[in-house]
This record gives structure tokens, sequence and C-alpha cells, in this order.
């Protein structure tokens, strides 16, 4: 059984759970790992090191930067050339829509954002959400090659074995680009919410601290994104104390207190790491649907009776301006760190 | 600027949906327009409102689903379009990106096509390159932003890294998240107007289209297991207690 794997990267900085699609490869039989881009060596040889029997460098000025059209059109011709069963993606952005494309090319369908994949004679069943996760279901593929989008942290990593040698073969791109890139807003920095092992999640509570009082001048607005800031602050401290990234509610995000790419829910990213944290989120079911697969869940509210607390394993009562540095602290202390 | 917004009827997101006998089954929860495509509907207003032009509204599904169509109309869409057939039921992501296609060339001279970011059933989030590459048209697809000019459109994109500025050449498919604007509230009038719209019904048919293969299928629905669970309140005399018994718990969890 012959699989690709797309390795999906942001200018080489590579999504991880490409390499948890790459290890289910390796669970089928022959793992050939998908490379595109410009200067992406590095790429290539760390899909070598968890394991890739082969990998396919796509290096070319004009896939420098992602367009839905040229890496769908250079997927379809490999995908062609190579005739595999299954070709794996990770869940992403990208991978969604080059995907969703080439599946156009040949005539074959697309599964996504897989928590099970099994091997089928020479077909495959896959498992996923449906309807925000409140029902699963089982799905095939009759088309050829089976497309499928894994979900992150939901297979295991394989581990990396640096230093080791493999066969890198250059491929041509394909396809012509129908849209330029003007460039990048850089503020708001990478959020992986959908790989975090640990999310601590801040939501319209993080503005509510009387106590801290704006610099002069400020209108009201101005002093509520001052304050959830100062909270977000907090928030902050604590993720990256566990390794983990920041999330937040809608009501956060609509308050202008943090970037739409931190929103965890229906409308946001749908997570599932091992520890989510919420700090300040009532529990709306338009949250609830993006974190509630997290293996634990610890909910700080000021409020006994918000529904956050049916879905929490852990729950504390109280302010989180007093309870997340206080959280902090105890986990650095009994850490080590 | 001609510009068509496709959406999907689906089951409210409140509601509490199940299995019953490999069916699903939402009872008596109302069906609504896909949230995502509420955006969808605002980003084509917006865009109409700042250079003029009509706004069509798209739709495959049943009868039932002039009610989402319905919504579009009363938020502002001036025209809207029902797509219906009894041989589309079991319509995979292609399936329905080739009946989209064909119904938005009908339509004809579409400068935009606005789509949802995904459906909430389905979730899979195709539709919309898959549109756009049977159309041939550039795929701009997650906009939190849409600014045309001369020809031309503008967005940003809102990725995981960050937002891209990326640009195409008119006409082009997009699809639109959260960041576009909240959905407007239908006003009075457009519900009056709404509710006396006459929506036509085309069949594949009136498309020249012949059913689609399914290629894509379910095989079994499984529930979940319920996720009732049990809560501890962790308290104590001072925060610092508190944190201090939650921290342990939390090691203990094993989850860092
Ligand atoms: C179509 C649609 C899509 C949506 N998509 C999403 C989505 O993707 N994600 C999402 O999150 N929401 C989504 N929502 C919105 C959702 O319904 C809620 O409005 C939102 O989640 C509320 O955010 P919140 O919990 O931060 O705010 P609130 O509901 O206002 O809750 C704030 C909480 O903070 C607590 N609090 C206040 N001060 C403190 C303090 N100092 N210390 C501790 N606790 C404090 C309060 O007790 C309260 O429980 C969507 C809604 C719709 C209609
Ligand atoms: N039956 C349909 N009729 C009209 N538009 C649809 C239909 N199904 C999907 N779409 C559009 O495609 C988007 C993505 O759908 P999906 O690929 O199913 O997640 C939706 O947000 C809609 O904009």
């Amino acid at each position: 059984m012959k699989t690709l794997v797309y390795i999906d990267h942001f200018k080489g900085d590579v999504q991880p759970s490409s390499w948890e699609a790459l290890g289910l490869a390796k669970s089928f039989g022959t793992a050939v790992a998908l490379v595109f881009g410009s200067g992406v060596d590095e790429v290539a040889k760390a899909a070598v090191e968890y394991g890739a029997d082969e990998v396919l460098v796509a290096d070319d000025a004009a896939l420098a930067d992602y367009r839905a059209e040229t890496y769908a059109s250079t997927l379809s011709a490999l995908a062609s050339s190579q005739s595999p069963e299954l070709i794996l993606f990770p869940t992403t952005t990208r991978t969604r829509e080059m995907a969703a494309m080439a599946a156009v090319d040949l005539n074959t369908g697309v599964l996504t954002d897989l928590m099970g994949l099994e091997a089928n004679g020479d077909s495959f069943v896959a498992t996923r959400p449906i309807y925000e996760g409140k029902l699963m279901e089982k799905t095939v593929c009759a088309g050829k090659p089976v497309m499928a989008t894994i979900r992150g942290r939901a297979f295991p990593k394989p581990e990396r074995e640096e230093g080791k040698s493999g066969t890198i073969t250059k491929v041509a791109a394909a396809g012509e680009a129908k849209s330029t890139v003007e460039g990048y807003s850089a503020s708001e920095g990478a959020v992986n919410l959908g790989d975090a092992g640990v999310i601590v999640s801040g939501g319209r509570g993080v503005s509510n601290n009387p106590a801290l009082t704006p610099p002069a001048g400020m209108d009201e607005k101005d002093a509520e994104i001052w304050r959830a800031q100062q909270g977000f602050a907090l928030i902050t401290e604590l993720a990256t104390l566990l390794g983990g990234a920041v999330g937040a509610s809608r009501a956060a995000v609509d308050g202008g207190y943090i970037p739409y790419a931190h929103q965890v829910g229906q409308t946001g990213k749908v997570v599932a790491p091992d520890l989510y944290i919420a700090a300040g989120i009532s529990g709306a079911i338009q949250h609830l649907v993006g974190m509630r697969n997290a293996k634990v869940i610890v909910a700080i509210n000021k409020d006994a009776d918000a529904p956050i607390f049916k879905q929490a394993r852990y729950g504390v009562v109280g302010d989180l301006f007093v309870f997340v540095p206080a959280l902090t602290a105890a986990l650095k202390k009994k850490l080590g760190k | 600027m001609k510009i068509v917004a496709c959406i999907k009827q689906v089951p409210d997101s409140e509601a509490k949906v199940t299995a019953s006998d490999g069916q699903v089954s939402w009872g008596d929860a109302p069906l609504v327009i896909n949230p995502f495509d509420e955006y969808a509907v605002e980003g084509a207003l917006q865009q109409k409102e700042a250079a003029g032009g009509t706004v069509t509204a798209l739709c495959i599904g049943p009868e039932s689903a002039k009610e989402a169509l319905k919504h579009a109309l009363a938020m502002g869409a001036d025209e809207a379009i029902l797509v219906s057939d009894p041989a589309l039921e079991n319509l995979d992501t292609v399936g329905a990106a080739k009946i989209l296609a064909a119904a938005i060339k009908k339509i004809g001279d579409a400068d935009m096509v606005i789509f949802g970011r995904q459906t909430l059933d389905n979730g899979a989030g195709l539709t919309p390159p898959q549109t756009a590459r049977l159309l041939g048209y550039p795929m701009l697809g997650l906009a939190g932003s849409i600014k045309v000019e001369g020809g031309a459109v503008t967005v940003e994109r809102v990725l995981e890294e960050g937002r891209q500025i990326m640009k195409a050449n008119l006409p082009a498919v997009l699809s639109v998240v959260q960041s576009i604007g909240e959905p407007r509230y239908p006003s009075f009038m457009g519900i009056r107007k709404a509710s006396k719209a006459a929506i036509p019904v085309w069949s594949l048919g009136d498309l020249g289209e012949s059913a689609p293969t399914t290629v894509v299928s379910r095989t079994e629905l499984i529930t979940p297991p319920s996720d009732t669970r049990e809560i501890e309140i962790i308290t104590g005399e001072t925060p610092e207690e508190i944190a201090d018994k939650l921290a342990d718990k939390i090691i203990a969890e094993k989850v860092l």
C-alpha cells in the first residue's frame, strides 16, 4: 500500500500534525512525503527523519507563497504519476483547499478532519465528527486515490531519528496561480490551537477587573480593552509556563481583546488538547462545541451557575484575576520551573 | 457588480442532534440558514453597498430550504434561487460544487461568488474551492475583509499564522469568516418583502445536468459517548490553597 503524505508548512514551519499523518501512512505501508515550496530542504530532511520512505520535493519560486491553484495542480500531477491508494494531509486552512481542488481534478473525494482511519481491503473507513461533534460518522470514499485530512493530535506522532538519511527526489511544480500574495500582516504571530497540548482560554471575564486603573485619557472602550489585555497577560503567562497556546471566546474576540485566530468554538477553531483551562468564559453551546473533546477541562468563573461548570472536570468559583496568577505560581513551584 | 452568495439550510446549532434508526434527527428544532453562510450574505451585501449591483442567494436543498433563502432576502439580497431535485439527496461536496457551478453559469455574469467557511452539519469546507476549480475562477478562501477596485478583489485571509493579503482578478470565488462583520438583522421591510417573494426552483433538467455520482458516503452513524462529567469544585480557605490543590489535581491527570 502506498500513501502520499503532504507535509504542510508555513515558510518552513511544519504543522506538527503532518508528522502524525506520516506515522499513520507508515502503519499502512509505504509513505512518500510531499514537500512544496521554495528553499524547503530542511523540511524535506525532517520528513526523512520522521520516517518517510521517500520524499518528493517541488522546490520552485512559483510555490514560494501558497496559492490554491498551483499547490492543487502540483498535487494532482504527483497523484497521477505516483498512483497511491491514499493521500494524507494534516487538517489546515491550506490543505482543505488544495485537497478539495485536487479531488476535482482526480475525480475522487476528500474525507476531512478524521479522528480515525482504518484500512479495509484496498479501501478505507474513516471516522469523523459531524454536526459540530454532536454525532460521529463512518464514511468511505469510492474514488481513487482516497484523500483524507486528519485532525491534529488524533493519531500518534512518530519518533524523530536525527541525522537519518533517505531518498529526496526533486519533482516539478505544475499549474498556474490565479492570485498574487500582496503581503502578510505580521502582528498576530502563529496561533496553532489545533496542535496545542494545553490551551488556556479567556472570555469576556478577562476585562472585568474594576480594581485596575487604566492610564488617564482613555475612553470607556479603550479602558475595557486595556483591562482585558492585563487579563490576557495573566492567561498568556500560564499558557507559556505549560508550553501551551492562548485561546479565547467569541465575546473576547468581538470585544477587540484578542485577534480572531485565537477563537475557539463553532465559528472559530475546534480543538482537543489534553488540558483546556477556561477563565472568565460562561460556556455557551457555541463555545462548548469547540472544546468539549479536551481530555481535562478546568473552569475558572465567578459565577457558580455558569454552564461551563457542567462540562468541566475541575472548577474554581472565583475571580480569574486572583486565581490565574495563583495557579501559575503553584504550578511553577510544583513543576520546578 | 453581480454577486452570488451560496447558502445551505441546517439544523439550528442549539438543537439536540441524535441518531435514530441510522438517520440524523434534530427533533422539532428549527432549520436555519447555516450560520457561516449568514456571513457570506453579509459580505455580499457589504460589497453591493460599496460598488452597487445585485446579490443573488443560491441554495441546493429541499423545498423547505426556501426559508433559508427568505432569510437572505430579508437581510437584503435581491433575489433567491433554489435548486431542488429528488435526485440530489445524497450529494457529496464535489456533487454540490458541480450543481452550484452549473447554477452560477445559468445565473450568468457573476463577478463574485461568496461562500461560508463550512457547513455546520458536514463541516467539510470543501465546496467553495471545488466550485472555484470547476468554474476556473481564482479561490480566495477564509476572507476576513474584502475590497474591490478596478476589476480586482483584495482580501485579508485569516490563517493559522496570521493574515495573508491576496489579490485576484474578478470573477472570483471567496469564502468568508466571522471577521467580515456581524450579519445584519433582517429589517421589518425586508421580512415583508421576503415573505412575498416568489423563489424560482430549478431542477436538474433546468440546469441541463444529470445527478452527480456520489463518491463520498456515510456508512454508519455513531452517537458519541455522553459527556456528562463529574465535576469537582475545588475549595479552600485562601486562593493560594485552592490553587495548590488544583495544581496537584492537574499534575495527577498527567496531561502536562
Ligand atoms: C452563530 C454563532 C456562532 C458563535 N460562535 C462562537 C464561537 O465560535 N466561540 C465562542 O466562544 N462563542 C461563539 N458564539 C457566542 C456564544 O454564544 C457566546 O456569546 C460567547 O461564547 C460568550 O463568550 P464569554 O463566555 O466569554 O462571555 P459571557 O457569556 O459574557 O461570559 C463571561 C463569563 O465571565 C465570568 N466572569 C466575569 N468576570 C470574571 C472574573 N473577574 N473572573 C472570573 N470570571 C468572570 C462571568 O461569570 C461569565 O460567566 C457564537 C454565537 C452565535 C450566535
Ligand atoms: N446545498 C448547498 N447549497 C448552497 N450552498 C452550499 C450547499 N452546501 C454547501 N454550500 C456552500 O459551501 C460552503 C461549504 O460547505 P461544506 O463544504 O459542506 O462545508 C457552505 O458554507 C455554503 O456556502
